[in-house]
């Protein structure tokens, strides 16, 4: 190919997104309600902020915390839908702050921290705890023989229809959203919840595992699987569409069936 | 002052960080224990961000692949200043990852009969590439962070930050961390450290990378007084979607999509008629602007930003659902396009960073050519090995990673097991250090001084200036310009404030110290990429349009010092390959 010199870098480079001249854009207003750790309570901050078409809740955010409050503190990332970090309540519902479109919600956006969760600062919450419940589950995968599974020679077989056994299932990206839907998890705290229980199916339901039965004892119980009222609520707000409820059925019936 | 005692830390959570702890876990068989630092959620580092795929020769009986095939493929996609003999270790490692990745529960997309697919990708000769879906470095992710819990002697840390590495005699020691959580600094002492902190292309505006993705190791290595080597190469991937930069995969070309300008045509028949719209990134990337600069582009109306079109309906649904289901949801949801019906709008974004902390072939960290850090490794887009020289080809990063993540846990979990537990003693001139860490972060960010900077000014400047004048095209006076910029930028720094005062996750304060990392690495990019007179893989200069191998077939090894970076250079290791001309 040939690339010859022609014209100075300064006329090849365009700038950054954010300091363009012809933004089109709109004033919104921004209530969100953050948690004073010293204080021990709530207050509401209400910033007016203007933002364009594209723009997510998450950027209208970032645009109040570097222009108008530096010290609003937001849980973010990837900004893709991909990281799990930014979720927390807009207008009611836990929602992806970064794959939510800000014009399209109207001229005022009511932002909480996540429901269900220990509020630590701001829009920051503690999920300690669902991580732990987590692990509770061994949502990792198991082997009778664990010095054959560690020196892999070859991979193990598993046919297209066998990764749809589990596949939507393995898309959790641990934002804790459908823990904050979920109406039993905001009623009893050692509830496990939907995000738990449906990588507990995750892990039983791959055709390479062998543990299903291990984690079915675990399960297997009022604060497990038998916990769950199928409000739905969870599979209603996953942002990944992983469907949390439909695990928790097949889970369940795993476990009457008595398929270990 | 909380001081923990740890035989392994693992700085990092990523695909390398999350491998390495696993593989250390398992050489020990428990007998050590390791921690593993996050400075976010451990699951939620950049690796989930990676698309299409991993590459590795994994059936070269049915495909007639070969090491040497991936290897050469390698090499001349670095335009030859990868280390070959290092490049040879990682293809023949790389097919044992993906099994070893498979046995740990990897939801690969899979052919009938029940093997691993693969894909083709830019620059590989041959489809290589396994992959789940277009979210392979996600799925990697979740796989291993779920695997990593098995262990018991694993612990790990989230949003726990390291802010300098404590060193004495050549020996690295610790470091120094902030529990963003509760605000305090702690002190993790280590037999051994694996840096695994991940790239720095947040350095830039427009990048796919996440907000996170600031150098960091990178920087705090080379306050150390520890090189990093060729920062001059930072990878633009040709596809971030205008205006937000996130990442279109390369498997959207790989899977049959077009790059389409204003006229309709397919202009990289131009460029590489033989690769097309796969031929390495960064010839893609330039062909892009070019066609941009000669105003075959678009320009999008908001951003003022010139692009291209990907253009994927010829693929049709059902091909974009199964294979390329992801890039369908972000581009409805960044920028109301459905591929199935329109073209993507895109333009190069900054992506990756080919350079890093300078290490042996084995990811074990090195002070020059000879020396080394006794008991600390690097491994992933924070260590430069180097695999991808000039120009990494896609899939060969989370390969890299997997690679490197196994080979450094394993080394550093051996060494751990011999070294003595003096090691871990805190000395008085150590407990200094800590003391002047204390004091930097929370005395001098903290103090308010009249005329303060706000460090999200700096910040905007600075990815202003990087977009501008150290992006895919280069010349003399743009990067003495982004010289005098940074400089001046590191000046303000100095007298920077921070608002928020408390001490339980302050977003502020995190934002300060990555943003003082990322001035250092800006600025050791730039300096590196002025002096190399020369055009190679990522690095393009208008006023150098050519290879030269006679004076730059060497890499860059950059030095802290107080005025700036200091240069120094070292050969490329070839084995077999001889440098030749690049064609696509």
């Amino acid at each position: 190919m040939s690339e010859k010199t022609s014209g100075a870098v300064s006329k090849l480079q365009l700038s950054t997104p954010e300091i363009s001249p012809k933004t089109v854009s709109k004033l919104i207003t921004l209530k969100v309600k953050r948690y004073d750790p010293d204080a021990g309570r709530y207050k509401l901050s209400i910033y007016r902020i203007s933002v364009t078409r594209f723009d997510t809740v998450l950027d209208a955010l970032l645009k109040v915390v570097r222009d108008q409050d530096h010290t609003l503190s937001v849980r973010y990332s990837c900004r893709m839908g991909i990281c799990g970090s930014c979720a927390m309540m807009i207008n009611g519902v836990p929602r992806l702050a970064c794959m939510t479109n800000a014009i399209s919600l109207g001229d005022v956006i009511e932002i909480e921290p996540l429901k269900n969760f220990p509020p630590v600062k701001d829009l920051f919450v503690d999920m300690d705890q669902m991580f732990r419940k987590h692990r509770s589950v061994k949502p990792w995968l198991i082997r009778r023989d664990e010095e054959e599974q560690f020196t892999a020679k070859k991979e193990y077989l598993q046919k297209p229809e066998e990764v749809d056994a589990y596949r939507l299932f393995s898309t959790c990206i641990k934002c804790g959203a459908c823990m904050a839907a979920c109406p039993t998890v905001a009623s009893n705290p050692d509830f496990l919840g939907p995000m738990v229980l449906a990588q507990a199916y995750r892990w039983s339901a791959d055709s390479r595992d062998e543990g299903a039965h291990i984690r079915f004892d675990i399960v297997d119980n009022p604060n497990g699987v038998f916990g769950c009222h199928f409000a739905g609520a969870c599979s209603a707000v996953c942002p990944k569409n992983s469907d949390p409820a439909l695990a928790i059925q097949l889970l369940r019936k795993s476990i009457l069936r008595g398929k270990r | 002052m909380e001081i923990l005692r740890y035989d392994l830390v693992i700085l990092g959570s990523g695909l390398a960080g999350l491998r390495a702890g696993i593989q250390a876990a398992l050489t020990s068989k428990g007998k050590i224990r390791i921690a593993v630092l996050s400075k976010i959620h451990a699951m939620r580092s950049h690796s989930v961000a990676a698309e299409g795929g991993i590459a590795g020769v994994l059936y070269p009986e049915v495909t007639g692949d070969s090491f040497d095939a991936h290897a050469y493929d390698t090499i001349k996609g670095s335009d030859f200043l990868a280390d070959q003999d290092a490049v040879e270790l990682f293809v023949k490692l790389a097919p044992e990852e993906l099994r070893f990745l498979d046995h740990l529960g990897v939801p690969w997309s899979r052919t009938p009969d029940g093997r691993i697919a693969q894909r083709l990708f830019g620059g590989m000769s041959i489809p290589r590439t396994a992959f789940a879906a277009d979210k392979t470095g996600f799925f990697i992710m979740s796989t291993l962070y779920d695997n990593i819990l098995r262990f018991d002697n694993v612990d790990i840390y989230h949003d726990h930050m390291a802010t300098s590495f404590l060193m004495e005699n050549g020996v690295f020691k610790g470091f120094t961390v902030l529990d963003l959580k509760e605000g305090t600094l702690k002190v993790f002492l280590a037999k051994a450290a694996i840096i695994a902190s991940g790239g720095a292309a947040r350095i830039y505006g427009f990048t796919t990378v996440s907000y996170a993705v600031t150098g960091d190791g990178a920087a705090m290595a080379y306050r150390a007084g520890i090189p990093v080597k060729d920062m001059e190469f930072i990878q633009f991937h040709p596809t971030g979607v205008v205006p937000a930069g996130v990442l279109i995969t390369e498997a959207a070309r790989g899977e049959g999509g077009y790059l389409i300008n204003k006229d309709g045509e397919r202009f990289m028949a131009r460029y590489a008629p033989q690769r097309m719209e796969v031929a390495p990134r960064d010839i893609v990337a330039r062909a892009i602007i070019r066609e941009i600069m000669e105003g075959r582009g678009f320009i999008h109306e908001e951003s003022g930003l010139g692009y291209v079109y990907l253009d994927l309906r010829h693929l049709g649904e059902e091909k974009i659902n199964t294979r390329l289901p992801f890039i369908r949801e972000l581009a409805k949801k960044l920028v109301n396009v459905d591929p199935v019906y329109e073209p993507i709008p895109v333009r190069p974004t900054a992506h990756y960073t080919m350079g890093g902390i300078h290490t042996d072939t084995y990811g074990h960290v090195m002070f020059d050519a000879k020396n080394y850090v006794p008991n600390l490794w690097a491994a992933g887009e924070a260590a430069a090995v180097s695999i991808h020289g000039a120009n990494r080809l896609g899939s060969n990063s989370l390969a890299e990673c997997s690679v490197y993540g196994r080979l450094t846990g394993e080394a550093a979990a051996k060494y751990a097991l011999e070294a003595s537990s003096s090691m871990l003693e805190l000395s008085s001139s150590l407990e200094e250090a800590v003391k002047r860490e204390e004091k930097r972060i929370f005395d001098e960010l903290f103090k308010t001084e009249t005329n303060a900077e706000d460090p999200y000014q700096i910040r905007g400047e600075l990815w202003r200036t990087m977009d501008t004048y150290v992006y895919v095209f280069r010349d003399e006076k743009g990067l003495m310009e982004a010289g005098r910029i940074i400089r001046d930028l590191k000046n303000k720094y100095k007298r920077i404030r921070v608002d928020d005062r408390s001490r339980k996750y302050n977003m502020n304060l995190r934002e300060a110290i990555e943003l003082g990392n990322m001035l250092d690495v800006a600025e050791i990019v730039i300096v590196s990429a002025l002096a190399r007179t020369e055009s190679r893989g990522a690095h393009y200069r208008l006023d150098y349009p050519k290879r030269d191998d006679v004076n730059w077939l060497k890499h860059t090894l950059a030095y802290y010092t107080p005025e700036g970076p200091r240069l120094d250079y070292i050969p490329v290791r070839i084995t077999r390959w001889k440098p030749e001309e690049r064609k696509y």
